[in-house]
């Protein structure tokens, strides 16, 4: 089997679709371990990659003024059921540009597995950046991602990310997006993570609201089984005249596994405000009962309501 | 055989009575109307049919088509064909108006219990059952679930109350619709107008059925009565 046909047998976990690889219109990079099996260029869209030892290093640039309508498919993979995967990642949209990026992270067999991500974000003036990743870490508790992005979001800018990892185990997981969003932008930082059996969790994000009317929402929807632990830290500035906040977390749990919420707010300019909400529990009595009443029996139930707030 | 049969029913909570003495039947295909003041134990009385946890008669006996059930798990009673629908419907993240009529049976179309609700299926079917529904919405989204369910009993805890409640029309015409499709209603409410469109109704006061009969009857008792709040005192040598 050619080596990127076999990486691509296990994205259907991460909803992938494969025909985007052939498909001359759509800008696309896929790297195994430290190797770039595969990557496309389209109009306004430039990628540059250097391979490393352990890794690579990644250069994304979206032209000025260019809006990318089909999204630019990403997929990071290490087969290996032991390895290290280092991605240096320097992306920027220039001013006016918008793009969707969607990234597939896999490590399907990962037994001692580490993939570290190191992005630094330039989202300019009036640009656009929608970055969505799907992750899967295979079935044996064995990786450990660190997932770090720290990312300027300009004025006037929008800056969505969204990070997902819902299917198998999650291993170690270490996510740290740190966003400084300058005059009238808007950041919005999604989490959504199910850990089982020993997972480890940790999730931290910060949005620095410095410009005025930044606005910022950081929304953490995680679900635990078995032993699994998580801690989540949203964490939000408000800077400046007119600056909105939202930290909003859930975290829901079963059997022995313990969260922790920690959101922290903090406001240095009388005209900026931030709030927060964070609920932390056992799935809701009511709602099971509600869902039962419906003719689902218990572990159906638990199951739609996990399934609805990991979406 | 009654559809629903309660023997006598005590409910006690942090050493109050809230229900003591209480029997009621519901008969196939009747709609029967509860009629009680905020705080008799309508709600009370829902729950401990539905099973729901927390609730287990102290003593007395629930018969479901002659069965007992006292001891059956709320799960087991929604199969048996017995549904609530909650007085506040929970709200649910990530779940689609669609997805939610639907959850018992994928194949079921959404769409035409949407609309005897009056709720327009395109503008409701993609939205989720969450916060950002109102009050009056949620309610009638509950509705058009049970009625997708086609339960033997649908409890409706005051499918009339709220903010933007249902019209007395809307009520009337979800009712109907329940018993053509052979389902009994036990349709709790503190409208005696509301009581007027059941088959027969009841009166709950101070833990106990204070008269069961024609609706007219036990509207016109109602409407007359001399407590507000129950407290279980003002009717209490007056019952039969
Ligand atoms: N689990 C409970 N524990 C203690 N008190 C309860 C419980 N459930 C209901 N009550 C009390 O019982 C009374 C009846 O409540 P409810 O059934 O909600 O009345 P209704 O629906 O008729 O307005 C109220 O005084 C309420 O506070
Ligand atoms: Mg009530």
């Amino acid at each position: 089997m050619k080596e990127i046909d076999e990486l691509i047998s296990y994205t259907g976990k991460t909803g992938f679709e494969p025909s985007v690889l052939s498909d001359s219109e759509t800008a696309h990079l896929v790297i195994k371990a430290h190797r770039v099996l595969s990557y496309r260029e389209t109009e306004g869209v430039k990628m540059e990659a250097r391979e490393s030892p352990d890794g690579v290093e990644l250069l994304l640039s979206i032209k000025e003024g260019w809006k990318i309508k089909k999204p630019i498919h990403l997929c990071f993979g290490l087969l290996h059921r032991r390895g290290t995967q280092r991605i240096k990642l320097k992306a920027l949209l220039e001013k006016g540009s918008s793009a969707k990026f969607i990234a597939h992270c896999i490590f399907p067999n990962a037994e001692e597995v580490t993939h570290i991500m190191d992005a630094d974000i330039r989202v300019g003036q009036d640009a656009m950046m929608m970055y969505s990743e799907t992750h899967y870490h295979g079935v044996s508790s064995g990786a450990v991602v660190k997932p770090k992005a720290v990312v300027k979001a300009e004025r006037n800018s929008r800056y969505y990310t969204e990070f997902n990892l819902r299917d198998g185990l999650v291993g170690d997981l270490e996510l740290d997006y740190q966003v400084l969003a300058e005059e009238e932008s808007i950041v919005e930082l999604t989490a959504k993570v199910f850990g089982h059996k020993r997972d480890q969790i940790k999730i931290k994000e910060g949005i620095t609201l410095k410009g005025m009317n930044a606005r910022g929402l950081i929304k953490t929807r995680v679900a635990l089984e078995g032993n699994a632990q998580a801690e989540v830290i949203g964490i939000t500035e408000g800077m400046a005249e007119g600056a909105r906040g939202h930290v909003d977390c859930m975290e829901v749990v079963k059997d022995n596994a313990t969260a922790r919420a920690i959101p922290v707010v903090r406001v240095t300019h009388p005209k900026a405000k931030v709030t927060h909400e964070a609920a932390i529990g056992s799935i809701d009595r009511k709602q099971l009962e509600t869902l039962m009443a419906h003719g689902l029996s218990p572990e159906e139930a638990v199951d739609t309501i996990v399934k609805g707030i990991l979406r | 055989m009654d559809l629903l049969e309660l023997r006598d029913i005590t409910f006690r909570a942090n050493g109050k009575y809230i229900l003591n003495g209480l029997s009621l039947t519901v008969r196939y295909n009747e709609v029967h109307a509860l009629l009680g003041t905020n705080g008799t134990g309508k709600s009370t009385l829902a729950y401990l049919i539905m099973g729901c946890s927390g609730y287990k008669p102290s003593s007395g006996e629930i018969l479901f088509e002659g069965k007992k059930i006292n001891e059956l798990t709320l799960y087991e009673r929604a199969k048996l064909g017995i549904c609530l629908a909650w007085q506040e419907p929970v709200r649910f993240e990530g779940i689609s108006v669609r997805d939610y009529i639907s959850v018992h049976n994928k194949d079921i179309d959404p769409a035409p219990f949407l609309e005897l609700v009056g709720l327009h299926p395109e503008l409701y079917l993609d939205r989720e059952v969450d916060k950002t529904l109102s009050g009056g919405e949620r309610k009638r989204i509950e509705l058009a679930s049970v009625l997708a369910l086609n339960p033997k009993l649908a409890i409706l805890d005051e499918p009339d109350s709220g903010i933007d409640m249902l019209s007395t029309d809307d009520i009337i015409r979800v009712i109907e619709m329940f018993k053509k499709s052979g389902s009994s209603v036990l349709l709790i409410t503190h409208r005696e107008e509301i009581a007027l469109i059941s088959d027969r109704a009841s009166q709950l006061c101070g833990g106990r059925i204070f008269y069961s009969g024609e609706p007219e009857r036990v509207a016109e008792m109602f409407k007359s009565r001399r407590c507000l709040i129950c407290d279980g005192e003002v009717c209490k040598d007056e019952r039969d």
